[in-house]
């Protein structure tokens, strides 16, 4: 197996429960480097959950999951902030933008929480904005522009960072077709630009073909393509 | 598709020959099925019979290819009829994946597993569509992008249907 082919994710038996409802009942999945796979499944099935313990904001109850080889759960709770730092980039349905900021202060923002100074992490935002075409509201607070131009920012504040791995929920819920494949092209041109993998929490069918392959979870079961194969 | 309808609103911009309208639909149409010549021989025939398109010029050495078509002005009110007139929507009631899932339940196989299989394979052609969609142009876009709605609506019944199964298993088998 060469390195480009080892997991970058693995999830192994990971169970969640929030009180008697079990969110997650058993969930497996592998991520490879530079892949972009849609997590699928109907609402309530326990895709989001996943995602979640997938990128270290949720602790699984039961269950493995490696990132690089390493147990998530074996960290502790700053050295996983340190990594959704350091490898992951975010983006979610509602853009969740800092609204007090502008557009290129919010795209500058995790190169600035993590040491960059003002002047390179702006450079390196400006940059962005423009590979995702919204180069013109650079100076706009996200309550001055629509929803697809605020999920574009997203999409750089999430790859500004250079992450390994973007993890985006729902990413075009709240858009039309139109500007909801508008990021979606965007997002994944720019992940295979830069080589990080993409996990795509869709339910949408034509958002999903997007992606290189579908896991699909029902009941909080996920059922992994790769796995099965 | 309405063949003739559209080589006679291809007529509308000025009078072709054969071959001409054939290069012409195969790059705007065609797509994946270029039209062959015979097709648009019989149904420039047709037409021809009807009065909505006349002879406009042979070239010298006979035979079709040398025909040079142009449209009348019934044929011109033809064209305007068509498009004025909505396309019957299509209901598709009697559904091969219906009948299959009612037959898997019926003989105490997998409708959960044929439901999965389905939605991957509806998702490897999205995925191609998508594909093409992304390097082509425009009228590929919009192509591709009906094919994928379609496709879409596929999916979502499927998605509907698998979440119905154990009601629909308790319905075909009472």
């Amino acid at each position: 197996m060469t390195a480009a082919t080892e997991p970058l994710l693995l999830a192994t038996a990971v169970r969640k429960a929030y009180g008697p409802t079990a969110a997650l009942d058993g969930a497996d999945l592998t991520i490879r480097a530079g892949e972009v796979v849609a997590v699928m499944g109907p609402s309530g099935s326990g895709k989001s959950t996943l995602l979640h313990c997938l990128a270290g904001i949720v602790r699984p109850d039961s269950g493995e999951i490696q990132y690089r080889g390493r147990e998530l759960s074996a960290m502790s709770d700053g050295e996983r902030s340190a990594l959704r730092r350091s490898d992951f980039g975010f983006v979610f349905q509602f853009g969740q933008l800092v609204p007090e900021l502008t557009c290129l202060e919010n795209v500058a923002m995790p190169l600035r929480l993590s040491g960059t100074k003002r002047r390179p992490a702006e450079r390196q935002a400006a940059e962005w904005l423009e590979r995702l075409e919204v180069a013109d509201i650079s100076g706009k607070r996200p309550g001055e522009i629509s929803g697809g131009q605020g999920q574009r920012v997203a999409v750089a504040r999430a790859l500004v960072g250079d992450p390994r791995v973007v993890f985006a929920d729902e990413p075009t819920g709240a858009l039309d077709s139109f500007n909801g494949e508008r990021v979606m092209r965007l997002l994944t041109d720019a992940a295979n630009d830069t080589g990080a993998a993409v996990v795509l929490v869709t339910h949408e069918a034509r958002v999903a073909a997007y992606s290189d392959r579908e896991i699909v979870v029902r009941d909080g079961k996920s059922r992994d393509t790769e796995r099965v194969s | 598709m309405s063949i003739g309808h559209t080589l006679l609103g291809l007529l509308e911009s000025g009078p072709r020959h054969g071959y001409d309208l054939k290069r012409t639909f195969d790059e705007r149409f065609g797509h994946d099925r270029p039209l062959a010549y015979g097709q648009v021989y019989s149904t420039m025939a047709r037409l021809l019979k009807s009065g909505l398109v006349e002879v406009d010029g042979i070239e010298p050495g006979g035979g079709p290819e040398r025909k040079r078509y142009a449209i009348t002005d019934a044929g011109i009110t033809d064209v305007a009829t068509w498009l004025a007139q909505p396309e019957k929507p299509e209901p598709y009631l009697q559904t091969t994946l219906y009948t299959k899932v009612v037959l898997a339940l019926l003989t105490g196989r997998s409708a959960a597993d044929l439901l999965d299989s389905q939605r991957a394979e509806h998702l490897r052609l999205m995925r191609e569509l998508t594909r093409r969609k992304r390097d082509g142009d425009l009228a590929d876009q919009l192509i591709c992008d009906h094919a994928l709605f379609h496709l879409e609506a596929d999916l979502r019944w499927l998605e509907l249907t698998a979440a119905r199964l154990d009601q629909l298993a308790a319905e075909v088998t009472r």
